[in-house]
């Protein structure tokens, strides 16, 4: 859930992030520097020489929508497998740990051909092959110098070290001080070129753990992933970026270098770089350490499309956490002409004290304590979800939120939205943007971003006309489009009462 | 005779080129990279006024983006609330503003704002409450007339207050929902007491009894400048704006200080709690203890310390309990430290269900080592260099070196603290960390808070030691609340 709100308040900063007027683009264009390296990577770098720092986002555009099937959390494991190392660091004799590291991918497929044996698996046997893979990676452990990447880039003055993994995309990010540049691109390169898959599989058992604080543990994380299972059929986003429990005891070492292989090309992956970096300076660094990427085409995108609901449907979890209400409608991905009218009815809806929801269902009602609408659930770039959500207040239930949802949704039907309201939304969505481009990582990050989705970074200031272009009419006709009773998905966590049978234990990790 | 050198020359300089241009292109391995001097870099200073009532502004300017943005902190907050009350700051800190002033219904003031893309906020801290603003540019004159008149003529109206009321009947009737919200407010009723302002939880029935005339007797009591410290960063011209900031604040009365409540602080009782939460299949584990105040000469021995025992990817939990055993995605903690009274010393794991034990023993060990062997030579330096390396990112913008000041001005640090802390860091010394470990750090101290789904575990948390059952029930509202029928909790 955490991950999904997060994701929710990037898709609001996107939405809200609208261009400005055009004389403002040209000035900034002035400070952006835009290359495309014969392998295809495209680098784009914004100087902004405030104090002598820059922060990055290496963005592929590969997320856990490109999970092969039975390996769901993949996309997320490659992510924490990116910080362990390569030949070159995390390791004191490649030489003798490769071997070792093979060794360790044979003896485990032989355990988990046993395993999954459904009839006739032999428990000695299979307990000797348990015991050879784990003998294998305590000799591969050996030559393991831990957390090696991390050390040397907080050594270095590294801060905000991270990834995240979402349906989308993969990120990468972190600020250095802007004389360390040449050693970025030497550590960046590096683990995009050879990431070593060391400690794999101690690994997969901390994204267990996180399966299981995120939502195995947390009553709306359990909600949701039933919600989006329930949502989507065909359309990938029906499954979890973290991954199935299944899938995260069964996945090897070997499957994610394959992920590696087919979606970490140049050609997949846009860096976002912002700070005190001349252009004349870094883009030869740049061009000469990533230059030694392979040149391999852009994989092939694999999607099913979402077919047409064309019927009603409901998932009620019985919890003992207090009630919570979502309902969700499938839109077309962020690429739909109307995409920004879409951002208008969440604006209306859900910015501030002013915005409908907030007005009706928490003020005048009092029936929650915060309600909302927004796009990009789970993710944008494909058809997904716009969905409504609200915390009843103690004593209301969630069908009285769903009621007042419908009430709104209504109005938007058939009445047309007032003229300060769209005004407010194309103030805000300007403002916003100025707001956004104050800090190294959130401009970094949208620039790979709007490079990646729309293939320039200048859409990021382009938008505004798109925003400008949306109109009353707009809004009533995309709400009669995709607000249809057929369209919907509701998610209800029902609570139980004491004098119920308590839940079944949530899924343990059979490890 | 002219083409030879003509061609010569050029030929030459070319030559000389593409050495050098062959050197630099080098690609190295990352050891093999030195990194060129980091250009000197003076963070710009903020400019620190004291008017004659006491108030202390400082003004920030920014030009990069067309945006102003000002925070008044005011002494006086949940700590300084009674106990029979508790709730009464936050509902404070909110009704504030969605209450309005005199002239002005808080809902008119959305409009007013929200059509201009600006902020006006109020909150509350443990210590303070705040009314910030946020606008571009061309509207502050604007904004700034309705912040003024909500400092000084807030109504509180009622109907916002029965609103702000619901909102935290909300929030109590969810707060054991997830293991966060328990483990947050469960640590600091462990580690402070239950009777501490600092671990005080609001519940329905002191909630209840907050009226709107507590909320103008709070603001009748605190919001007076001398008890204020008010920071502006953004695109303005310093001198007329400390005119305009004069011309409003110059003839404020001066009222009574706020008077800080006198707390004791006591060390935790040590042992085994447990939350018992049967629908979690990961136990969330707190160490728990009596941190320091940042005032303590050791604070940066500890600060040390902690980088190499619990902060960041290459800190000995991160290494040795997450990517050495698998046990946990989320990892670490240190000796806490507060401004103006001791911090929570907090080590934390989550660990499934199933190895909630061995969590706890893995901890234990981690603790045995730091006692034993606080940092080798190689951990000092690497803390060091985290420390030192990115000392830039404390003072990269200039609202972060605003938000510093008025923090140090707030509880009385030197206003150089920032800079004395680079240089206390780097005096830090494998003894300094040696000491301080075994000061602060005592595993028969400690407070060991298990949240999680105790038929799980496997191994008994008893075979550790006694084991004391923490009730988190929540005490149902009072009679008279839920007389109000639907809409009351």
């Amino acid at each position: 859930m955490k991950r999904w709100l997060a994701k929710l308040t990037c898709l609001l900063l996107l939405a809200a992030a609208v261009p400005l007027a055009a004389q403002d683009l040209a000035s900034y264009e002035k400070q952006v520097s835009v290359k495309t390296l014969p392998n295809g990577l495209t680098v784009v770098l914004w100087r902004r020489p405030e104090a002598p720092v820059f922060s990055f986002f290496t963005m592929v555009d590969a997320g856990s929508a490109q999970d092969p099937r039975n390996e769901t959390g993949l996309a997320h494991m490659m992510e924490h497998m990116a910080f362990k190392g390569t030949p070159d660091i995390g390791t004191t004799d490649y030489a003798a740990e490769k071997p070792a590291l093979q060794k360790v991918e044979q003896t485990y497929a032989a355990y988990e051909a046993e395993r999954i044996k459904r009839v006739g698996q032999d428990p000695q046997k299979l307990a000797q092959l348990k015991k050879a893979w784990e003998d294998a990676m305590a000799e591969a452990h050996k030559y393991v110098v831990p957390n090696e990447f991390g050390r040397v880039v907080e050594s270095h003055g590294g801060v905000g070290v991270n990834a995240f993994t979402d349906y989308d995309e993969t990120a990468y990010m972190y600020s250095l001080p802007s004389n360390q540049i040449e050693l970025w691109a030497a550590l960046e390169c590096d683990r995009m070129m050879h990431p070593v898959m060391r400690d794999f599989y101690k690994e997969r058992s901390v994204v267990m753990e996180e399966r299981r604080m995120r939502t195995d543990s947390r009553p709306t994380g359990r909600l949701v992933e039933q919600f989006l299972g329930t949502a989507f059929m065909a359309n990938p986003y029906h499954r979890p970026t973290i991954g199935y429990a299944s899938d995260l005891q069964s996945f090897s070492a070997t499957d994610a270098a394959e992920f590696f292989k087919r979606y970490y090309v140049p050609s997949n992956m846009v860096i976002g770089l912002v700070g005190d970096l001349n252009p004349d300076e870094v883009l030869p660094i740049i061009e000469r350490y990533f230059g030694q990427l392979s040149n391999t085409p852009k994989p092939v995108e694999l999607f099913t499309d979402e077919p047409p609901q064309n019927s009603v449907r409901e998932v009620k979890l019985q919890d003992p956490a207090q009630p919570f209400y979502i309902e969700g409608y499938h839109r077309p991905s962020y690429l739909a002409p109307d995409d920004a009218v879409y951002d208008a009815i969440s604006d209306i809806l859900s910015n501030g004290r002013t915005s409908r929801l907030y007005r009706s269902l928490v003020r005048d009602q009092q029936i929650a304590a915060f309600a909302a609408g927004y796009s990009g659930i789970p993710g944008n770039k494909y058809s997904h979800l716009f969905a409504f959500y609200a915390v009843p207040i103690p004593g209301h239930t969630t069908d009285e939120l769903q009621k007042a949802f419908q009430v709104e949704i209504g109005k938007l039907k058939t009445q047309d939205v007032t003229d300060d309201e769209l005004q407010m939304f194309k103030t805000r969505s300007k403002a916003d943007l100025i707001r956004g481009l104050a800090s190294n990582e959130g401009l970094a990050e949208q620039l790979a971003i709007y490079q990646t989705r729309y293939g320039d970074w200048r859409e990021l200031f382009r938008y505004l006309d798109r925003v400008d272009k949306v109109t009353k009419a707009d809004i009533r006709r995309v709400s009669n489009q995709v607000f249809q009773d057929t369209n919907r998905t509701i998610g209800v966590i029902q609570t139980q009462t004491a004098s119920n049978k308590p839940p079944a234990p949530a899924a343990k990790g059979a490890e | 005779m002219r083409a030879i050198p003509a061609r010569f020359v050029p030929a030459l300089f070319c030559f000389v080129l593409l050495l050098t241009a062959l050197s630099a292109a080098q690609i190295k391995p990352w050891d093999q990279i030195q990194a060129p001097p980091l250009p000197a870099f003076t963070p710009p200073e903020p400019v620190r006024v004291q008017l004659s009532n006491g108030m202390v502004i400082f003004l920030q300017a920014d030009h990069e983006l067309p945006l102003i943005s000002a925070t008044a902190r005011i002494r006086g907050g949940s700590i300084y609330e009674p106990a029979s009350r508790a709730g009464l700051a936050s509902l404070y800190g909110e009704v504030w503003r969605t209450g309005g002033t005199k002239t002005k219904t808080g809902d008119q003031m959305d409009d007013f704002l929200e059509a201009r893309a600006a902020k006006i906020e109020t909150d509350d801290q443990s210590d303070s409450t705040s009314i910030s603003l946020d606008c571009l540019k061309g509207d502050f004159d604007a904004v700034f007339v309705m912040f003024l008149d909500l400092l000084h003529n807030p109504e509180f109206r009622a109907d916002k207050l029965e609103l702000a009321k619901e909102q935290m009947y909300t929030g109590i009737s969810r707060r054991n929902d997830n293991v966060d919200s328990i483990v947050h407010r469960e640590n600091l009723i462990i580690a402070y007491g239950k009777d501490n302002p600092y671990a005080r939880v609001a519940e329905y029935a002191t909630v209840a009894t907050v009226t709107r005339q507590d909320l103008l007797n709070w603001h009748q009591q605190y919001v007076y400048p001398n008890n204020v410290i008010f920071g502006i960063t953004g695109d303005f011209d310093p001198k007329a704006m400390e005119a305009k900031l004069r011309q409003a604040f110059e003839s404020w009365q001066k009222g009574p200080d706020a008077k800080r409540p006198d707390i004791k602080f006591a060390e935790p009782k040590p042992g085994l709690y447990l939350v018992r939460k049967t629908d979690v299949n990961q136990s969330s584990i707190n160490m728990l203890d009596l941190g320091i105040e940042r005032s303590n000469p050791d604070y940066f021995a500890v600060s040390v310390m902690n980088e190499v025992f619990g902060g960041g990817f290459s800190s000995r939990l991160f290494n040795n309990l997450r990517s050495g055993k698998g046990l946990a995605y989320s990892v670490g903690g240190g000796v806490g430290s507060g401004w103006n009274h001791p911090g929570i010393t907090d080590i934390e794991m989550q660990t499934k269900s199933g190895s909630t034990v061995e969590g706890i023993q893995g901890l234990d060990g981690e603790i045995d080592g730091l006692l034993k062997n606080a940092a080798t030579p190689e951990e000092l330096k690497r803390a060091k260099d985290n420390i030192l390396n990115s000392f830039i990112f404390q003072f990269d913008t200039p609202e972060k070196v605003l938000h510093e000041k008025m923090s140090y001005e707030f509880y009385h640090y030197p206003l150089d603290f920032l800079e004395r802390y680079r240089t206390e860091v780097e005096k830090v010394t494998a003894d300094d960390v040696a000491r301080v470990a075994k000061k602060y750090v005592h595993k028969d101290r400690l407070a060991v808070l298990v949240v999680g789904n105790d038929e799980e575990f496997g191994k008994p948390l008893s075979t550790l030691g006694p084991v004391q059952n923490v009730d988190i029930t929540i005490p149902p509202p009072p009679a008279s609340l839920m007389q109000q029928g639907p809409g009351g909790p």
